[in-house]
């Protein structure tokens, strides 16, 4: 059976007509499988959702629980209509999964966002053997190699010590990110307490819930925040918020950072190259040890990832899906 | 290479000017010798290198990389040396020291350079690689002043900045000697002829602090709207200093070959037509230019007018009174582009207020008053020299855009656009982030967030409803301000509160003050 008969996309997403299904639809639909809890990618308003336990309660966490008709906890290789469906992790946040879509002999695997770095907040990538491997590319050039984040968050300790009296205050979404930098900045041996902006407290707690360490966190709403590191939504730098720090170094936590244009556009003064993406040896390692037989790429630079396949003979094609952002703005 | 490639990166990133040399400080703290000299040269612009064509990085890159990505990322990154940093494959990730880099790119010939660089890049890692291409370059980008690098030098150790402003002229990278100074070793010889001396300072004054000294024991003269400088001529060597040494001879040819003399001597640079001062505006054609054509010279004739010296044929004059090395200095004939700034002849406090007053010209910007028996000291001490400046120009202008701050004002809209009625329009005259209190700074960011009618990034456009009072030192004709005038220190000196938009002034005011 021909893949692009087994998913295609269309304006709400792509689409399933033998499984009766959307991937990550932008737009509210009768069934819905999600592959993790970033608000681009989990929306509200569907008739039914099927996700993992955690990205279920992400988004009701985030949503509230009549977020969609009805919940059904993605587990082991499940029957929906005429195809046969599984979830395996992404490694990009915590309950993020790939999902293998197999009708008539060929799988299909959409990774969704995806990373293959070690992230001690949520469970490794799982590589899946496919026929059709539907990668991101938001991170799709060659320019885009991350450092070791341990280099990053020793960027950061530094500059606490160069500006001992100045807040730091570090930018990072709210599902993931900020959780990331926590538990690396805990894993480098900081063990102050961390302030976090009130739009943190629900995930982190949940985070702490679900096992991952993020040590002492204090809440940044008081008039004077005793702590010298504040991770807070990007979007809280343009708010009154942001007032009651004097001098603050700011910082942004993104795979972004690592093209000085992007982090002037931002006016960070501490850019941190942290990302929850595949960068591009990562992304092309994934097609090598994969060998797809064709790969379909969704949001991103794609031009970058299609020349690449090109070169390494790998048939390749844009899905031009709308409605996903860089990186997931929270 | 790591920890100049880690000071550039932070550098790039930081706008306040003191974290900056904190920063810099820091490094040349902790970075051994001959190192941190050539970090040193390289930041402020002092470091003499091979500069390394697009073209032939380009080429570098090509050989590695394929083509069309090379493109889609050079789109992406929109720099050529970041996005060939960024691209290299990764190499050995070694740590060799800036001078390894400074060699290569001093003693490498042409031929062996684009496998020398390779060879280069294939050791370092990604922010190393981009330390070493901007310095292959020449465009490091950092925004550090001369004067900031010995600020930060001063900070190290015993010397003053002033003291090594004396030497400064005398150095070179990778300035070993300065260095055993700061750290506590001998005071390098300047061998350099014509050295800058520190300059002696003024401070501002009024009415009410003046009527507290006695008139007699000062001299006073106009002060002129030009630029403070030190022309120095010394064994042949002429060199133009601006007053915090910064040498910008080469803008001013024709001042330099009239200076025939043999001294130190302290003045104000000017723009002079049939023996007028012209315009500020005149004078700022002439400044900031690697060189001067010939029509500018023939249109904007610069030259100089005295008012101190320090050093005069081999003599230094410092230690003497004020009233003496104007006596040498009235003795002189200079020629044609140098006279002496005449002294003023008054009485008491309010004769000289009347001359202040009305100055026979408009380039005159108020007062100088110094004290008879001053000697010529570096810094700005309190009491031997005043300015006493006119009054500043003001305008009653609407705020129309404002500006998110940085650093101490993070969170706050500090920079402001103004604007004055041009029929029923608002036609932005100027922009000002200061004047006001850290009270008024909130009072204003909260009238900008409520008065928010459009946003584009950090910038807020404003409903056109308060009124500021800008105060402004001088006005020039300018073609780049849609407005057709640009102003000098322009800040906001008052909030009307009270004033209805309307009320505003009007751009014909504005242009009636020129």
């Amino acid at each position: 059976m021909r893949a692009d008969q087994i998913l295609f996309p269309t304006d709400a997403g792509l689409y399933c007509p033998k499984g009766g299904f959307h991937i990550d639809p932008v737009r509210p639909v009768e069934r819905a499988l999600i592959t993790h809890g970033h608000s681009d990618h989990a929306r509200y308003g569907h008739g039914a959702v099927m996700a993992t336990q955690q990205t279920l309660e992400i988004m009701r966490l985030r949503m509230g629980t009549d977020h969609a008709g009805s919940e059904q906890v993605a587990d082991g290789r499940m029957r929906i209509g005429d195809v046969d469906v599984s979830f395996h992790p992404a490694g990009h946040v915590l309950g993020s999964a790939q999902i293998a879509v197999t009708a008539g002999g060929c799988r299909i695997v959409v990774s969704g966002d995806y990373t293959r770095a070690a992230n001690p907040t949520c469970v490794p990538f799982e590589p899946v053997p496919c026929d059709v491997f539907v990668t991101e590319a938001t991170f799709g050039l060659p320019v885009f190699r991350f450092p070791d984040p341990a280099t990053q968050v020793a960027k950061l300790i530094a500059s606490m010590a160069e500006f001992p009296d100045r807040p730091h205050l570090i930018g990072a979404y709210a599902l993931g990110k900020a959780q990331h930098v926590i538990s690396l900045m805990r894993e480098a041996g900081y063990d102050a307490p961390i302030a976090i902006h009130g739009a943190l407290k629900v995930l982190c707690d949940y985070y702490a819930a679900q096992g991952v360490e993020l040590g002492e966190l204090i809440p940044a709403t008081a008039d004077e925040v005793p702590a010298q590191l504040v991770i807070a939504p990007p979007s809280a730098f343009a708010s009154l918020w942001v007032q009651r720090f004097r001098d603050p170094v700011i910082g942004f936590a993104s795979g972004w950072m690592a093209v000085r244009a992007r982090a002037r556009q931002r006016g960070v003064e501490l850019p941190l190259i942290i990302s929850d993406h595949v960068d591009w040896p990562m992304l092309t390692g994934t097609l090598t040890e994969l060998a797809p037989s064709e790969v379909w790429v969704t949001h991103g630079t794609e031009d970058g990832v299609i020349r690449w396949c090109e070169l390494a003979q790998i048939p390749a094609r844009p899905l031009r899906l709308v409605g996903y952002e860089d990186e997931a703005e929270e | 290479m790591k920890a100049f490639a880690a000071l550039l990166e932070r550098l790039a990133f930081t706008a306040a000017r003191n974290a900056k040399l904190q920063l810099l400080q820091h490094y040349l703290e902790a970075t051994p010798d001959p190192d941190r000299g050539w970090a040193l040269a390289a930041l402020t612009g002092d470091l003499e290198l091979r500069r390394v064509t697009p073209s032939l990085l380009r080429g570098l890159a090509a050989e590695r990389i394929d083509d069309q990505l090379l493109a889609l990322s050079y789109d992406f990154v929109g720099d050529l040396a970041e996005t060939i940093a960024l691209i290299w494959p990764e190499g050995a990730q070694d740590d060799p020291p800036l001078s390894q880099a400074v060699e290569l790119l001093q003693t490498t010939g042409k031929a062996a350079l684009p496998g020398a660089i390779a060879a280069m890049l294939d050791r370092l890692g990604p922010s190393e690689r981009l330390a070493f291409l901007k310095l292959a370059t020449g465009n490091l980008r950092v925004g550090l002043s001369a004067r900031m690098a010995r600020m930060a030098l001063a900070g190290m150790g015993t010397p003053a900045v002033a003291d090594l402003e004396e030497i400064w002229h005398g150095l070179s990278p990778p300035y070993a000697p300065l260095f055993g100074w700061i750290g506590g070793g001998a005071r390098p010889e300047s061998a350099a002829l014509a050295p800058f001396r520190p300059v002696m300072l003024s401070t501002p004054t009024d009415l009410d602090e003046l009527r507290a000294l006695d008139p007699a024991a000062y001299v006073a003269e106009w002060k002129w709207d030009g630029i403070r400088v030190q022309a120095v001529s010394d064994g042949g060597v002429k060199r133009l200093y601006s007053r915090t040494g910064e040498d910008i001879s080469h803008a001013f040819p024709d001042v330099v070959d009239a200076m025939d003399f043999d001294g130190t001597a302290d003045g104000e640079l000017i723009v002079r037509r049939q023996g007028e001062v012209a315009p500020f505006g005149d004078l700022q054609k002439r400044l900031n230019r690697k060189s001067v054509g010939k029509g500018l010279l023939a249109s904007h004739p610069a030259g100089l007018r005295l008012y101190d010296l320090l050093i005069w044929e081999g003599r230094d004059l410092r230690p003497l009174p004020l009233v003496e090395r104007r006596a040498v200095l009235e003795a002189v004939g200079f020629g044609e582009r140098i006279d002496v700034s005449p002294r003023l002849d008054f009485a008491g406090w309010d004769d000289l207020a009347a001359l202040r007053a009305d100055p026979p010209a408009a380039v005159i910007e108020g007062v100088m008053i110094k004290r008879r028996d001053s000697a010529y000291v570096s810094g700005r001490p309190r009491g031997p020299w005043f300015k006493w400046k006119r009054d500043p120009m003001v305008v009653d202008a609407v705020l129309i855009y404002a500006q998110r701050g940085h650093g101490k004002r993070s969170g706050f809209h500090s920079d402001f656009t103004f604007g004055l009625w041009a029929g029923d329009e608002l036609v932005p005259v100027g922009k000002a982030y200061f004047g006001f209190t850290d009270a008024e700074l909130r009072e204003l960011d909260k009238f900008v967030r409520a008065n928010t009618t459009e946003r584009f990034g950090p910038v807020r456009a404003l409903a056109p409803k308060l009124v500021v009072e800008v105060a402004f030192e001088g006005l020039n004709r300018s073609t780049r301000h849609k407005s057709g005038v640009a102003m000098r220190f322009p800040r906001i000196s008052r909030i009307r509160w009270d004033k209805p938009a309307a009320e505003a002034d009007r751009l014909e005011t504005l242009e009636a003050m020129l």
